[in-house]
């Protein structure tokens, strides 16, 4: 044992007992303890609220010396310009989900260990063995398929997005809502892959040359792609969220893979594909509630009722062409509970109910 | 994972791209770089399946570590001389790292290679995680310490200070001009790869050592995301490489990115590390110590030297000019001493200097007492209200500094101060790299080539102009930095919560503040020439 005299002194730093608590002393401000430069929604400030409200400055708040750097073409910081849709006060959208740090992680990593199991049962018990051939090829190439949209709509549809809005709390929303499809587009590659190695006939890489290729996929990449392609964050935000997964998300999501799976001896997609109609779920409240603010906006309501049937017009035909061309793959499969025509009708209806919450006119196009 | 299956999940997950063919994109955010020749670098992607429970776990240490200092009665041995500065740090930082979720698209749309864009989305996440969780700190802080006040107005604070501006830098410069000199070399390869180790690692440090050992747990919990930010930021660095003509534009930019970040936040953690700690130790490191180690040896030698054999030259003279500015021209003290003199202006309480504290920086800055020494034995001899005005307008021998125009830290090596007509405005400057970034690296040309997307200073930069020739008790009012008795300053020159030593209004009311700039584009010729002589021969007048 080594001399403990031999010892080099060690130097650490001297604790000091200052009193510094909460309460110790009463002088002016010495009981203010609530952030007090907003206002919160309710009467007690949320969590969320406190995390997340002002962190973002705002010549329209507290900032007085403006925006210290501006583009070369423009102002700098987030300019309300960068959207057609306009707001009497933007800072009044909160997030309905509430999302900061810790729900991020603790509400994703549920998910992931929901989904984890599944697959672990899955392959315990060769649940993949019980599929019928045309049920393999349906996922192979559908699913398969479908994963390159949440990926697309994940970096450059939610990320791009959280650069330009004017609020930290619709940037902070639209960042969670990316990070849902980033997972999701992930749980369906990972399981893509263990069906590759399930020691069945399924063609992993297949997916590829469907997404690229495959006529019936083609108007929804383009699609995609297209949404990719939007300067107006505000106009992307709604074209992606209200229309394009109404018609094309949900309908391919609920009401054909998760009507049809286990009618197909399927139980394993269904618990994954129900991650991401929850996590739509949820960032389709935010979007719902950030878009009925826009519309009943004393000041710029009317004109945003007409923006957004603006954009409906050039969204909607080219989101129901895009679910059209899908109808082929509801055949696919050797079971075929539901038909194309059941499935769209009930994505259109619950698209017209999400106008009808919005306060927005029906178009045209949903009824023929 | 086993080390097989994680490489098939990596390849898996790259199929998930794909090429347009029928729109690509929208270019929300310009470069002049290019990327035509980048190589295709495929960086470890970020599997989500593993990445939310890692954090997760992360965070229950962070808030077991919460709950545990508030039931271990942590507040009882906090050093109140410390923790009145992370009012300050903690009402920036959450910006900054807010800013760096903002620039990812910017990243994502400037570089087309997709191999990088997973990557650069999941550091969105991180700094969105960064934010709320530092947010959070500073309220158990606003909840659990003596004196909230300053906490409670935090981010109204940080947007109306002159040293939240400062700092605003640091977030701005991550999201707003060109898309590559924002979000990749000012963010990533200077501010993360260089100063999160000073911010996030040394500074946390020296909480602890001031009983808080709240701020160590959360900030090496941040800290732990950094390398993979890193590593984002050297793939797009390697990427930009790989074209000659992005060179003149990298060897601008890290000129740019690595002297405002030396400016700004050598200035701010040099201070709170050496005028807000306790502990005097003589063998405790200086700020000057631990820069040498974590910014010299560890950035400077191993990241950036490397780089030159890529034929990139790298700023060297100014890596040197920092160093020498920390160790000789006394650039944190001058920084300490400026914010010191503000105190009616700020939302802390900043200590009084005791012999323990001259001590130790004269052992640890040689010469610091004969600089130094007497400004702060003024600073505790007018430390209560009553007898006198606030230091700012006594006279101690202290002449209240210019701003730079660029970085927003005043000029307080005033021999080095550049004083120039820029834009029709007379503008002082800090040094001559600063004012080499706004007259030339943020314009429209850059060494006769065309640079549309580089970014502008654009702002109320100086911000005494927002105060000048107001009486300092009304522009105290109107910043709202008055507690909640309607009167008492927020600030003070010292740490006693007795309320008859503490500053009123009324104590401060009479004394107007000018701006420097206002008074000197107001000076003729011979009047500014003879103003800034003097100033350069350090504020004494020159025969
Ligand atoms: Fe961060
Ligand atoms: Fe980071
Ligand atoms: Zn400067």
């Amino acid at each position: 044992m080594a001399d403990i005299t031999d010892q080099k002194t060690r130097s650490f730093p001297k604790i000091e007992f200052t009193d510094s608590e909460a309460g110790a002393l009463d002088f002016p401000s010495s009981k203010s303890r609530t952030y007090n430069y907003y206002k919160p929604a309710k009467l007690r400030a949320t969590m969320y609220e406190d995390v997340t409200v002002d962190v973002q400055p705002d010549p329209d708040r507290h900032l007085t010396q403006g925006w210290i750097y501006g583009f070369g073409d423009g102002p700098g910081g987030y300019p309300k310009e960068w959207t057609k849709a306009q707001s009497s006060n933007w800072h009044t959208f909160l997030d309905p989900n509430e999302e900061w740090e810790q729900t991020i992680y603790r509400n994703n990593s549920a998910v992931v260990r929901q989904v984890s199991l599944c697959l672990e049962n899955a392959k315990r018990a060769g649940a993949y063995k019980n599929w019928n051939h045309a049920w393999v090829v349906f996922i192979q190439r559908n699913l398969g398929a479908w994963m390159h949209a949440e990926n697309g709509i994940a970096l450059h549809v939610f990320t791009s997005i959280q650069r330009s809005a004017p609020t930290n709390m619709i940037n902070n929303a639209v960042a969670v809502a990316a990070a849902h499809k980033m997972r999701f587009a992930q749980d369906l590659a990972l399981f893509n892959l263990d069906l590759s190695e399930a020691d069945i006939d399924f063609d992993g890489p297949a997916h590829r040359d469907v997404w690229q290729n495959a006529p019936e996929w083609q108007p929804t990449r383009q699609t995609v792609e297209e949404l990719t392609a939007v300067g107006d964050w505000g106009e992307l935000l709604f074209a992606t969220n209200i229309v394009f997964e109404q018609l094309v998300g949900q309908l391919f999501r609920s009401e054909l893979v998760m009507q049809i799976a286990a009618r197909n001896g399927d139980y394993i997609t269904p618990t994954i594909v129900g991650t991401g109609e929850n996590d739509y779920a949820r960032d389709l409240a935010a979007s719902r509630s950030l878009f009925q603010l826009l519309v009943r906006d004393e000041e710029h309501g009317a004109a945003n009722k007409e923006l957004f049937g603006q954009w409906l017009s050039v969204w909607v035909p080219k989101c129901l062409a895009a679910a059209k061309a899908l109808q082929p793959i509801w055949s696919q499969p050797a079971e075929k509970p539901i038909t194309f025509a059941t499935s769209l009708d009930a994505a259109k209806d619950k698209f017209r109910s999400l106008l009808e919450d919005l306060e927005l006119d029906i178009p045209k196009e949903l009824d023929q | 994972m086993s080390r097989q299956s994680l490489t098939k999940a990596h390849a898996k997950i790259s199929e998930l791209t794909w090429e347009p063919t029928f729109a690509t994109p929208a270019t929300r955010f310009g470069t002049d770089y290019t990327f035509e020749k980048a190589p295709k670098k495929d960086p470890l992607k970020q599997i989500m399946r593993s990445y939310f429970p890692m954090e997760e776990e992360k965070d229950n240490r962070v808030f077991g570590a919460m709950d545990g200092a508030v039931r271990g009665n942590m507040f009882r041995q906090v050093q109140q001389r410390w923790l009145e500065w992370q009012k300050l740090f903690l009402s920036i930082i959450p910006f900054p790292e807010i800013s760096a979720a903002r620039a990812m698209p910017m990243a994502i749309d400037a570089v087309p290679n997709p191999e990088i864009h997973n990557g650069l989305a999941v550091q969105m996440i991180d700094e969105v995680r960064h934010s709320t969780i530092q947010m959070n700190l500073k309220k158990l802080y606003m909840n659990q310490y003596i004196d909230p006040a300053g906490f409670d107005m935090t981010e109204k604070a940080f947007a109306n200070n002159y040293a939240g501006t400062i700092g605003r830098q640091f977030g701005e410069g991550f999201i707003t001009g060109d898309a590559i000199t924002a979000a990749n070399v000012y963010l990533t390869v200077v501010a993360e790869t260089a100063f999160t180790n000073t911010l996030f690692v040394a500074m946390p440090d020296e909480a602890a050592a001031n009983g808080d050992y709240l701020l160590p747990t959360v900030f090496h919990s941040v800290q732990s995301d950094e390398s993979r930010h890193i590593s984002n930021g050297y793939s797009i660095l390697l990427m930009a490489l790989a074209d000659e003509r992005n060179r003149p534009l990298l060897e601008r930019d890290l000129r740019y990115a690595w002297w405002n970040n030396h400016c700004v936040v050598d200035a701010a953690i040099g201070t709170f590390i050496e005028y807000g700690t306790k502990d005097r130790r003589k063998d405790r490191e200086s700020y000057a110590e631990m820069w040498r180690r974590w910014i010299y040896d560890d950035y400077y030698r191993s990241y950036l030297l490397p780089l030159e054999k890529y034929g990139l030259t790298i700023p060297h003279d100014l890596v040197e000019e920092a160093w020498n500015r920390i160790t000789n021209k006394g650039y944190v003290h001058e920084v300490a001493r400026f914010f010191a003199t503000g105190w009616p202006v700020n939302y802390w309480r900043i200590d009084t200097m005791t012999d323990t504290d001259f001590e130790w920086f004269e052992e640890k800055y040689p010469g610091w007492y004969s600089k130094y020494g007497k400004w702060w034995e003024n600073y505790n001899r007018l430390a209560y209200p009553g007898r006198n005005k606030p230091i700012a307008f006594e006279d101690v021998g202290y002449q209240y500094p210019h701003r730079c125009w660029t970085c927003m830290v005043p000029a307080l090596i005033r021999e080095d101060m550049v004083v120039e007509k820029v834009d029709d405005q007379w503008r002082t400057y800090c040094s001559e790299t600063c004012y080499w970034t706004d007259a030339k690296a943020f314009r429209s040309e850059y060494e006769g080539r065309e640079t549309p997307n580089m970014g502008r200073l654009t702002g109320f930069r100086e911000w005494e102009t927002l105060h000048h020739d107001k009486d300092l008790a009304d522009i105290v009012k109107d910043l709202g930095y008055v507690r909640d008795d309607g009167k008492t300053l927020i600030g003070q020159p010292h740490l006693d919560l007795d309320p008859k030593k503490m500053w009123t209004l009324d104590d401060v009311r009479g004394n107007r503040f000018m701006s420097p700039n206002v008074l000197l584009n107001q000076m003729s010729d011979a009047e500014r020439e003879a103003h800034v002589a003097e100033y350069r021969a350090n504020g004494t007048k020159v025969a």
